[in-house]
């Protein structure tokens, strides 16, 4: 089971790597969406420090929203999902090697990346400290849960739209947390209260998510 | 035709009740069709009771004044948004795990009415919350748990919506059905995890309650009016639903040239 854990990871990797340019979009959505709020709101810069968690918390949410597609979509157009639900291997299985593939791909890049876009919102090092935990914590929930809304929408039309329907709501807990930990931080209450949530969040979302993902893509094929 | 369809719904030859006789459309349409009017019936009689109870005979709160009356739509409304989601949660997982079609329609019947409890509970709020708290809307955890439900049927109705096979659609609807029932003892714990602006229930089951007798009655009344509301409002749906599904049929076809 591991083995066929590692291989799908493994696959999805050199996939996305072969294919560089679909990272890097979703990527640079990221970094411009930071960037267009100082020039919308202002650069107050006491404005903008306290705006910086939730900015970078809701550029990373749509950015990993937006990578979903490619999730299952393209393994769905030429078939290869269909070899992987008929093969041997639990299902469940191989959806959690996408899903890590899927959040190496394109959360970890977000995780790396908000500290530094953290410094155009002039946030202390403390809290970007923070908030780097928090993004690494929780956008592992944000693949885990996206993975569902995009198995349930593969193959219908305006599903781009629809997902963003299902898995949005979704994940306002984890942006709540996500977002607030930094907020706590710079208010001076300490932000180990809402890591640990998020973190609750997490073990949730890893036992139960793949499971869902597993039993949507099933209905999907059908 | 007739006949074969008597043998099909026709009692059982023991005297025990066969509980599984309604889990097909043919047979629970027409006792959906008789029950009807009743719950109608009742819905529209308790509402008159509830109404007359709530804003002539229940006095005046000695902090809130008038502005209180609306908990009389407000609290029955955000329970049953509650209640639907979890109702039809149930019915989508059971249509899920055993394939069975009146469950898969009553769950899909149920969605636009939660929703409409839903948005009528956040409604209702915000015209209290106006006089009595300043404002329309404050980002607190119930208020926003409460929107996340309202995002969560409309999902539900979106989904199914945009799959035109609809047996798919139940069952695709079912997971995330499911996957939302996280939501909904988080909006019934809210005011107690979080130190939030919403005030506390109003009514426990461990406790007296805090507010005079008459309120209470007249909250529940109008509790009961949305029941069978609900009720009637949902049956009605389903046996469009069941008549859309089925058209391929020959009972329906028969209904049709009834009512034709």
């Amino acid at each position: 089971m591991l083995k066929a854990l590692f291989c799908v990871v493994r696959r999805d990797l050199l996939l996305a790597f072969r294919r560089r340019s679909d990272v890097l979009t979703t990527l640079f959505f990221f970094v411009i969406v930071a960037t267009l709020f100082p020039l919308g709101v202002g650069a107050e810069p006491s404005l903008l420090r306290s705006m910086a968690p939730g900015i970078l918390w809701v550029g990373a949410l749509l950015a990993s929203m937006l990578a979903l597609g490619r999730l299952f979509a393209l393994d769905y157009a030429d078939g290869t999902l269909e070899q992987m639900l008929l093969s041997a291997e639990p299902l469940t299985v191989i959806v959690i090697g996408k899903v890590i593939a899927h959040w190496l791909v394109s959360g970890v890049p977000l995780v790396l990346l908000a500290p530094l876009l953290a410094v155009q919102f002039d946030l202390p090092a403390e809290s970007i400290g923070v908030l780097f935990l928090s993004l690494l914590i929780g956008t592992p929930v944000l693949s885990l849960i996206g993975a569902i809304g995009a198995a349930l929408t593969l193959g219908v039309r305006g599903g781009g739209v629809l997902v963003s329907l299902l898995v949005l709501p979704l994940y306002i807990p984890v942006l709540i947390f996500g977002a607030g930990a930094v907020g706590a931080e710079a208010s001076g209450v300490g932000a180990s209260a809402h890591l640990l949530l998020l973190g609750g969040a997490l073990a949730g979302a890893a036992a139960l998510a793949p499971w869902a993902t597993a039993a949507a893509l099933r209905i999907s094929l059908e | 035709m007739s006949t074969t369809n008597q043998t099909f719904s026709g009692e059982p030859s023991t005297t025990r009740i066969h509980w599984f006789k309604y889990a097909s459309p043919q047979t629970f349409f027409p006792l959906a069709g008789k029950l009807i009017p009743w719950f109608a019936g009742i819905a529209f009689v308790l509402t008159i009771v509830g109404v007359y109870l709530g804003f002539f005979v229940a006095p005046t709160d000695f902090q809130q004044g008038d502005a209180y009356r609306i908990i009389f739509l407000h609290v029955p409304a955000a329970w049953m948004s509650m209640f639907i989601y979890i109702v039809m949660a149930c019915w989508a997982g059971i249509g899920l795990a055993w394939n069975t079609r009146v469950s898969s329609m009553m769950a899909s019947a149920l969605a636009p009415t939660g929703a409409l409890f839903t948005f009528l509970a956040l409604w209702t709020g915000a015209l209290w919350g106006r006089p009595t708290w300043g404002a329309w809307w404050v980002w607190d955890a119930r208020l926003t748990s409460e929107l996340i439900l309202l995002f969560l049927y409309i999902g539900f109705m979106a989904l199914q919506a945009s799959i035109d096979d609809p047996r798919r659609a139940d069952k695709a609807g079912a997971v995330l059905a499911l996957v939302g029932v996280v939501n909904v003892p988080i909006i019934y714990y809210s005011v107690q995890w979080w130190n939030t602006l919403h005030q506390g229930s109003s009514i426990n089951m461990t406790k007296a309650p805090s507010m005079a007798a008459i309120m209470l009655i007249g909250m529940l009344v109008l509790a009961l009016a949305m029941w069978a509301y609900t009720i009637a409002v949902v049956l009605s749906r389903v046996r469009c639903i069941m008549l859309e599904r089925e058209r391929h049929t020959d009972w329906v076809k028969e209904y049709a040239e009834k009512n034709a």
